[in-house]
């Protein structure tokens, strides 16, 4: 498989706080990859980086081959890439379909037509989407009703709306009960693997993340820890130390203690 | 040479109370993020009661007594206005409080004019500095230098305050993270209070000190909040030391234009405003605000839709009404709604871009007047048609906003309302100050409407179709995709450029657009009346046009034209009272405070109640 996505030595830091240090790695073409790791790890910013929002301190991003370290997200975003966010930032004032609409008029580049109708343009493409994600029965309910979970599908189905080759999704299922994280995962495993989609994706939830994953990387104090399989990754020392060494799942504090 | 250092320190001397308000300004804002906008008011309410005092209180003691007291007088004020308008409003979006204290500064206006009167006052001489000293030969006078003294002392008392005092501390860590001072176990709402007092007493302080150099007059609000937020956006927002060096920069510049460059004093200020903004986004020492995750203020926004049949009939039966209206209405009826057709297209294009933008401009009257300018220079100089004339309005305006825009789009929130009122005051004073081409304060007359639209009845209905078909376009645009793309980049900023929406770009075009519709509201007036004069670039004039948004309903272009139709109609009667003022500004101050939705939107909200109208079925 080739490798979409190489990251090389990106670090950040915010004034005195080091939230990544010295991150290296590599996702390939058609993987589920997850990206895992304490409260405050980092991962929120690596994906920051990699789309842009962020710039990194050093270090290197690059999609095939092509550096687009600190390039806009709409720059990375027009390469192919799409993500979802850990607080979800989709538009209030417009409903489930217009949402997935508006995407879709960005990605036919329609942003500076003064005269259609917006909410008549591509809605069967926006229907089927929202189909897709276990959304169609919402499509017209307004965006600032929805339940949380319902708006993470719906960040999947306005990401899916440019057809990226690859995706970040950051904390896809919060906000989810655990059978529908596991069973939306699954969704997002079968709509990745039908369109050779590639995938990063962070989760606190082990379950989905053993069970839906190619491969995972730990990120500990903006540190990578680990980067495997799941059978690697279970078995890393450090590994054990961060996640149960002190009993407390998710809690950093207990990672050199 | 003499003279060029008597001139350095007049602008000196001159800085001392543009660095005291402006230094309040930003204390206010820094903590509190509400732009003061009755700042200049304050300023003004410490010259008259400086000047009462001075009067009274005899002696050294008296007239710098006189001062204090006016500083301490003015932050009692301000602290009544902080807790009668500003304490029921702070989780309120940006918008409504830049309008509540422009209701405060109506208030203010007409009881200052009620209790000291209509007459300029001059201060009084300070005792003991009345002479002046010379310095290379030329005059100083010696209460410059005390000024010059004084200045570094109120810089340093400050900078003490904030950085050695628990209240220092407070006020920083507030303006930083505001979450964090509760967290600190402090009273916010009393921390607010003390802040709003400490501000507001500088700015009082700032209009007593001027009295012997200049003295009290109804003008002094206006004139000094404009050289304020210049002086703040130069500076650098919440910086101290930003706001001293800018207010020097800005009033020795003042006393050197004055001197060299006579007829460019008030632009003079706005060009090096655009020069740093260009190379310093930000000011001099100000720093770029982090944009957070942060969702958004106020009660989420419904979804638009188009109007149902019911709306189009509705809409449909008025434009027959008033296209029929020369049939029995009277020629006085007709030159009524060409005025108020004009005013709803004029606040519509405002609408446009605060309600589905975001984007409050406080300068939108440069665009009205900029357009009408437009074609009355063209009908002037170059003898133009005035079919082609009145194009040159909407593009002309349109030009003016895409420059504006440039500077402004790139900054957000409260930086951008006092960026395009910085510039509207730039345009103004450049139509002002250059009365060889546009006649200055006499304005531009004869500029009169093509043979075939000359009649007061064909005017009225080409106002009609090009007024009605303005607002009927600008509500089409707010559903088509590029309105769409706008709302988005309000929403959420993160996501419109995650996938693919320039957020810039489109806000810069959305400014234009609304420009260029404000421009052709302009075009329709110009030739309306047939003459243009500053007033129509004024301050004034961009707040009559919030107002009529604010009033109307910010979230619904309808809202516009109901409070458009509603303030044209009555401003007749209203400015025939002798305290009008004083009755808008509390009207402002209480439909922020009771009735936020403004006319359309409280309508809709007891329509609802009362089962008229279907839940969350829109008029827009
Ligand atoms: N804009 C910022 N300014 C300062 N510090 C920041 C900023 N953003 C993140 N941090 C810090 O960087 C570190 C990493 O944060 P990040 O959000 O990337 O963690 P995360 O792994 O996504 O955590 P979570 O699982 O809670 O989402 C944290 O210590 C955080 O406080
Ligand atoms: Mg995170």
């Amino acid at each position: 498989m080739s490798v979409i996505l190489k990251v090389e030595h990106l670090a950040k830091s915010f004034g005195g706080v080091k939230a990544v240090t010295d991150v290296s790695f590599e996702v390939r073409a058609g993987e589920l990859k997850a990206l895992i790791g304490p409260n405050g790890a980092g991962k929120s910013t690596c994906f920051n980086m990699l789309m842009g929002q962020l710039k990194p301190s050093s270090g290197r991003v690059s999609l095939d081959g092509q550096d687009i370290t600190g390039h806009s997200p709409r720059d990375v975003w027009r390469r192919g890439v799409g993500r979802t966010f850990q607080i979800t930032g989709t538009y209030q004032s417009m409903t489930v379909a217009e949402n997935v609409q508006m995407a879709l008029i960005s990605h036919h580049r329609k942003i500076y037509s003064f005269l259609p109708r917006a909410h008549r343009m591509y809605r069967e493409e926006a229907l089927a989407l929202l189909a897709l994600v276990g959304m169609a029965d919402q499509a017209n309910r307004a965006c600032a009703i929805l339940a949380y979970g319902d708006l993470k599908r719906l960040e999947l189905a306005i990401a899916l709306a440019h057809e990226p080759r690859l995706l970040l999704m950051d904390e896809p299922t919060a906000g989810m009960a655990p059978r529908e994280r596991i069973s939306l995962m699954q969704l997002t495993a079968d709509i990745v693997a039908e369109r050779g989609i590639s995938v990063l994706f962070t989760e606190h939830d082990m379950d989905v993340v053993f069970a839906h994953s190619h491969h995972i990387m730990v990120l500990n104090r903006g540190e990578l820890i680990a980067d495997g399989t799941a059978a690697q990754v279970r078995a890393n020392a450090r590994v054990q130390e961060v996640y149960l060494g002190g009993g407390t799942l998710f809690s950093p504090e207990d990672a050199h203690g | 040479m003499g003279l060029l250092i008597a001139q350095l320190l007049t602008g000196l001397a001159n800085a001392a109370a543009l660095f005291l308000v402006a230094s309040g300004l930003s204390l206010i804002f820094g903590v509190t993020r509400i732009v003061n906008f009755a700042h200049g008011s304050f300023y003004m309410l410490g010259a008259y009661i400086g000047l009462t005092l001075m009067n009274i209180l005899p002696g050294h003691v008296g007239f710098w007594g006189s001062i204090l007291l006016a500083g301490i007088a003015v932050g009692l004020i301000g602290v009544v206005v902080e807790i009668l308008v500003l304490r029921p409003i702070y989780r309120a979006p940006e918008l409504f409080q830049l309008v509540a204290t422009f209701g405060v500064i109506l208030v203010i206006q007409d009881l200052t004019l009620m209790t000291w009167g209509a007459e300029d006052q001059l201060g009084p001489r300070a005792p003991g500095l009345r002479g002046v000293i010379r310095i290379l030969g030329e005059p100083v006078p010696l209460y410059d230098l005390a000024l010059i003294g004084i200045t570094p002392f109120v810089l340093f008392g400050l900078w003490w305050l904030i950085t050695k005092t628990r209240l220092g501390v407070l006020v920083r860590a507030a303006t930083q993270d505001r979450e964090m001072v509760g967290a600190l176990g402090v009273n916010q709402s009393w921390l607010f209070t003390g802040v709003f007092f400490l501000g507001s007493a500088l700015a009082g302080l700032g209009g007593a000190i001027q009295l012997p150099k200049g003295g009290a007059d109804l003008l002094m609000d206006f004139n000094i909040i404009a050289a304020v937020f210049v002086v703040v956006v130069i500076g650098g927002m919440g910086s101290l030391p930003g706001a001293f060096i800018a207010s020097v920069l800005i009033s020795v510049l003042n006393v050197f234009g004055v001197a060299y460059l006579p007829s460019s004093t008030l632009v003079l200020m706005f060009v090096v405003m655009a020069i740093v903004l260009t190379v310093r986004p930000f000011g001099l020492l100000g720093r770029e605000e982090v944009a957070g995750e942060h969702g958004q203020v106020g009660e989420p926004e419904r979804p638009i839709r188009p109007f149902g049949l019911t709306g189009r009939l509705i809409f449909g039966a008025i434009v027959l009404a008033l296209a029929l209206l020369p049939l029995y209405g009277s020629p006085f009826a007709q030159v009524l709604i060409t005025d108020i057709v004009i005013f709803c297209l004029f606040a519509a294009s405002l609408q446009f871009i605060l309600a589905s933008g975001g984007l409050v401009s406080f300068g939108h009257a440069m665009f009205f007047g900029g357009g009408a300018y437009v074609s009355a220079l063209a009908v002037t100089y170059a003898d133009t048609p005035m079919e082609l004339a009145f194009l040159l309005a909407p593009l002309g305006a349109g030009l003016i906003a895409i420059l504006v825009g440039w500077f402004c789009i790139r900054l957000s929130g409260v930086y951008f309302a006092m960026l395009t009122l910085a510039f509207s005051q730039l345009i103004w004073s450049l139509v002002f100050q250059w009365g060889e081409v546009t006649g200055g304060d006499d304005g531009l007359v004869n500029i009169w409407p093509a043979a075939w639209l000359s009649d007061t009845t064909a005017y009225y209905l080409f106002t009609l179709l090009v007024g009605l078909g303005g607002i009927v376009f600008l509500r089409h645009v707010i559903h088509s995709p590029f309105g769409y793309a706008l709302r988005a980049t309000r929403d959420s900023a993160r996501q419109a450029e995650a996938t693919g929406i320039d957020v810039r770009r489109v806000q810069w075009v959305a400014f234009a657009f609304a420009g260029m519709m404000a421009g052709l509201a302009g075009g329709l007036f110009v030739f309306s009346k047939g003459s243009i004069f500053p007033n129509e670039l004024e301050i004034a004039k961009s707040f009559d046009a919030l107002i009529v948004v604010f009033l109307g309903g910010v979230k619904t272009l309808s809202g516009a034209v109901v409070g458009g139709a509603f303030f044209e109609s009555v401003k007749d009667w209203l400015t025939r009272l002798e305290y009008w003022r004083l009755v808008l500004g509390l009207v402002i101050i209480g439909v922020v405070i009771v009735a936020p939705e403004g006319i359309v939107g409280t309508a809709r909200r007891v329509g609802e109640r009362l089962g008229l109208v279907k839940e969350g079925e829109g008029t827009r």
